[in-house]
């Protein structure tokens, strides 16, 4: 018997041990309210994505805690030449499987975020091209001088060239077109964290890297992201402590949360903007009764839906007071803000109802929208107000709310007539907003998130004169004159700026980025 | 009225005034029914006319609470659409769904059953295998399986089609108990007299089927139905909990409950709890009409 039980013994101490040894590691466990769709860092150009890939993949550049530019894979980058931007890369940085990084990835992740699929292209695809100079060193070289390259950059994540070639994973992962790879479920970064073991929509665990070149702020060993899409389950897991942080917290619950004492809420204002996009291009409307023309086409049409939509309502009841409206296709905090054209136009159902009727429409038409129902705060149900809202013009709104996994392979595939989108100017700058969703959609990602096609040659021809002008002045009158534009063509519906609401430990102390990025690395855990 | 004094006099209808339980259950269905066919007069507003929601009545507490309106006398929703109006009408599409689709699992159901039992050999043993195979599966997961399906094939349906799929993925769910029990009648059937005298006489198989044996295993339909009828009202609940069911813009009592659900923590209850309510009642008193209708209709019982 004493032979049989000392194997017993034996793994009872080891079990024994090993919880002692779990028990010092710091494990943060992160509650959202979606998943990140994929580890592919080039597959979805979405902030919960960006947020999460991000702790495993790196940029050249990207922000400190205090959202500055700072250094990450590229130790110092400068203008050679009015079209050329040198960019020196870290020496001595590996990937996770051992790899030394070197610019050859930098090239190939180029190639790669520009190329067929990937939905990065309006970041790196402005480029002409990126020439490696030796290991460490690389050019980007613009068609034309182009000052913001440094804050492009700051989301577009290096691989590596050869485990993407082993793994079969060169292409990035099209959700749009149902491409999944290797690089769909596993990751291989240069970043704090690995991806230790993946459950799409359910549970993704990572743990910090053995190898990081870096020293890392924080102390956390290991994060558990749990997907909870339930409100209410999510502020219920939150407060019976089952996790350390959460985001989003339902506007309904702030104040519940903040009522707790041993929780604290972070909330500050968040750069994206909520706006809704119509099928301008179509000759017919894919989902609409209207058969033989698009409503869309006509300005007033586009005048009457958002003079029907309530704003300060949905303001006051649907986000319980934390939104800001928009006027613009960005908040104030972006860089080239025209405060003076700040001013939405009146919420008027009479107005509304006469620009329809001048339209043609005196009965108003029926549409199908589009919305998620678990990307942005409360989306279904502002989606569920504007439809509300124009049903009192005559206009009778179809809904389609759904999870954004179906959401986002569909819109982006621009197979919608009305939709919603948030987007989040990521270099801080109103190009950001002008190249990818004001511009026609074109080569090199230009109009990529410009999903009812609106056009206006002036605002295309103002977006590329805003990326190579230096002069601010210069520049804020000319991004100022294409805001006018878009305002006056109502090319989009604007909605309003949400509230960044997060929800932590007190013991944790944690950096909130505007942009709704959460690195783990910052993360302490007291 | 004579029927109905027919009727009361009857088995059944004697064991109906003797069971306070089912008086009570008929007359809560029936009001639930009529509340439903007439929901129109019935219900203060249509809350599935958009038009006529205001959003800054959203989330109101009932009438008898501080800060309530007589306007509403349960309360409004996320979208200030009144609940009294949105329970009468959400248990119009209960209803709906859960008879329309009972009543075509039964048709699936009893003419495969019938089939099976009356032809056998091959026949009956892959139909029988095909039960097998559907009830190892929970009813809920096939089901969500085909309403996904069907989205996937009709993508650009109309909110009426996404009905006509509920109803489908509830009843292709719901027919195998029909068929198992009308099988297990059938064989039995079968082979008594009456049948065998119909054969003799020249009586062509499918007419013996129908007019023979048909009437004789109904019994055993008709109570497992009714039990069912409040089980496909649950089945859509819970498919509209999930978010495959009824539009948001058109709620069922799942749907309703499911967005009533998001409120709990910040104390609007009774945008969750009222549809909650609703379903119980409705389920509850469908399934003790069943149990009674059981009981009466089985000989040994009385």
């Amino acid at each position: 018997m004493a032979f049989k039980l000392n194997p017993l013994v034996a793994t009872l101490a080891t079990v024994l041990a090993l919880t002692a040894a779990s028990a010092s590691a710091v494990t943060l466990r992160v509650g959202n309210q979606g998943d990140a769709l994929s580890m592919d860092p080039h597959s979805l150009n979405e902030s919960l994505q960006i947020s999460v890939v991000e702790n495993v993949y790196e940029t050249l550049v990207t922000r400190d805690a205090n959202y500055k530019l700072a250094p990450l894979l590229a130790t110092s980058w400068k203008q050679t030449a009015p079209t050329v931007w040198r960019f020196e890369l870290r020496k001595g940085v590996k990937f996770h499987d051992g790899t030394p990084f070197t610019a050859d990835d930098v090239i190939f992740s180029y190639e790669r975020a520009k190329g067929d699929g990937s939905d990065m292209k309006s970041y790196v695809g402005q480029f002409k091209e990126i020439k490696k100079i030796n290991d460490h060193t690389i050019d980007i070289i613009t068609n034309a001088p182009f000052p913001i390259v440094p804050e492009l950059i700051t989301h577009w994540a290096i691989m590596s060239k050869k485990w993407c070639e082993d793994n079969q994973a060169t292409k990035p992962v099209d959700r749009r077109k149902g491409i999944e790879n290797a690089a769909s479920f596993r990751a291989n970064g240069t970043g704090p964290f690995r991806v230790r073991e993946r459950q799409p929509s359910i549970r993704t665990t990572f743990s910090r890297s053995g190898n990081y070149w870096g020293t890392i702020p924080g102390n956390v060993d290991e994060v558990i992201f749990s997907v909870i899409g339930n409100d209410a389950t999510r502020v219920a897991a939150m407060m019976s402590g089952e996790l350390d942080v959460m985001e989003p917290v339902p506007v309904q619950d702030v104040e519940r949360l903040k009522a707790n004492d041993k929780l604290k809420v972070l909330q500050g204002p968040e750069l994206r903007a909520i706006f809704l996009g119509m099928d301008q291009k179509r000759d017919e409307l894919l989902y609409s009764n209207v058969k033989g023309k698009n409503p869309f086409k006509d300005v007033r049409v586009r005048k009457a839906f958002y003079q029907a939509i309530d704003i300060d309502t949905i303001k006051s009841r649907v986000m319980r007071g934390a939104a800001t409206p928009l006027a613009l296709m960005y908040p104030p905090q972006v860089n080239g803000f025209p405060a003076d054209l700040a001013k939405r136009l009146p919420f008027d159902v009479e107005a509304s109802k006469k620009l329809l009727a001048e339209a043609g429409y005196p009965n108003g038409f029926e549409v199908k929208m589009n919305c998620p129902n678990d990307r942005y705060v409360n989306d279904a149900e502002i989606c569920q107000a504007v439809a509300a809202n124009l049903a009192k013009v005559g206009v009778k709104i179809n809904l389609e709310a759904e999870t954004k996994g179906t959401y986002f392979p569909k819109i982006l595939s621009r197979n919608t007539s009305f939709y919603m989108l948030g987007w989040t100017a990521s270099t801080v700058d109103a190009h950001n907003v002008m190249y990818p969703i004001l511009s026609t959609p074109g080569d090199g990602g230009r109009g990529q998130f410009n999903l009812g096609a609106y056009s206006n040659p002036k605002v295309d021809e103002l977006t590329d004169k805003v990326a190579s002008e230096t002069d601010q002045k210069k520049r804020n009158e000319m991004i100022r004159e294409a805001m006018k534009i878009h305002q006056d063509d109502v090319g989009h519906l604007p909605l309003h700026q949400q509230a960044l609401n997060w929800a932590a430990k007190k013991n944790i102390e944690l950096v909130q980025f505007p942009d709704n990025g959460m690195a783990w690395k910052f993360i302490t855990v007291k | 009225m004579n029927v109905l004094k027919r009727w009361l006099q009857s088995d059944v209808g004697y064991s109906f005034r003797q069971s306070p339980m089912a008086m009570v259950a008929a007359a809560i269905a029936f009001i639930c029914l009529f509340c439903s066919v007439f929901a129109g007069w019935v219900s203060p507003t249509n809350p599935f006319d958009l038009a006529t929601l205001e959003l800054s009545d959203a989330r109101l507490p009932p009438a008898w609470m501080e800060g309530g309106s007589t306007k509403f006398l349960l309360g409004t929703d996320d979208q200030g659409r009144d609940i009294l109006s949105a329970l009468i009408y959400g248990s119009r599409i209960s209803l709906i769904v859960g008879l329309a689709s009972v009543f075509l699992s039964v048709v699936v159901g009893v003419g495969l059953g019938l089939l099976a039992g009356f032809k056998g050999g091959w026949l009956d043993a892959l139909l029988m295998r095909l039960c097998d195979v559907m009830l190892s599966f929970p009813a809920i997961l096939v089901a969500l399986l085909i309403a996904g399906v069907g989205r996937a094939l009709f993508p650009n349906a109309h909110e009426s089609l996404a009905f006509g799929v509920l109803i489908i993925s509830i009843s292709l769910t719901g027919w195998v108990q029909y068929a198992r029990t009308v099988r297990g009648t059938t064989l039995v059937e079968r082979n008594k007299e009456y049948v065998q005298a119909a054969r003799v006489t020249g009586v062509a198989p499918l007419r013996i089927m129908f007019k023979h044996v048909l009437p004789n295993v109904m019994g055993p339909v008709m109570v497992l139905a009714t039990i069912q009828v409040a089980t496909a009202i649950i089945t859509e609940a819970t498919l509209s909990f999930l978010g495959v069911g009824a539009p948001p813009t058109s709620p069922s009592l799942g749907t309703l409950i499911r967005v009533g659900n998001d409120y709990l923590f910040s104390g609007e209850w009774w945008i969750t709890i009222f549809p909650g309510l609703m379903l119980v009642v409705i389920a509850l008193s469908v399934n003790l009409l069943g149990d009674w209708l059981r009981d009466a209709l089985n000989p040994r019982l009385r």
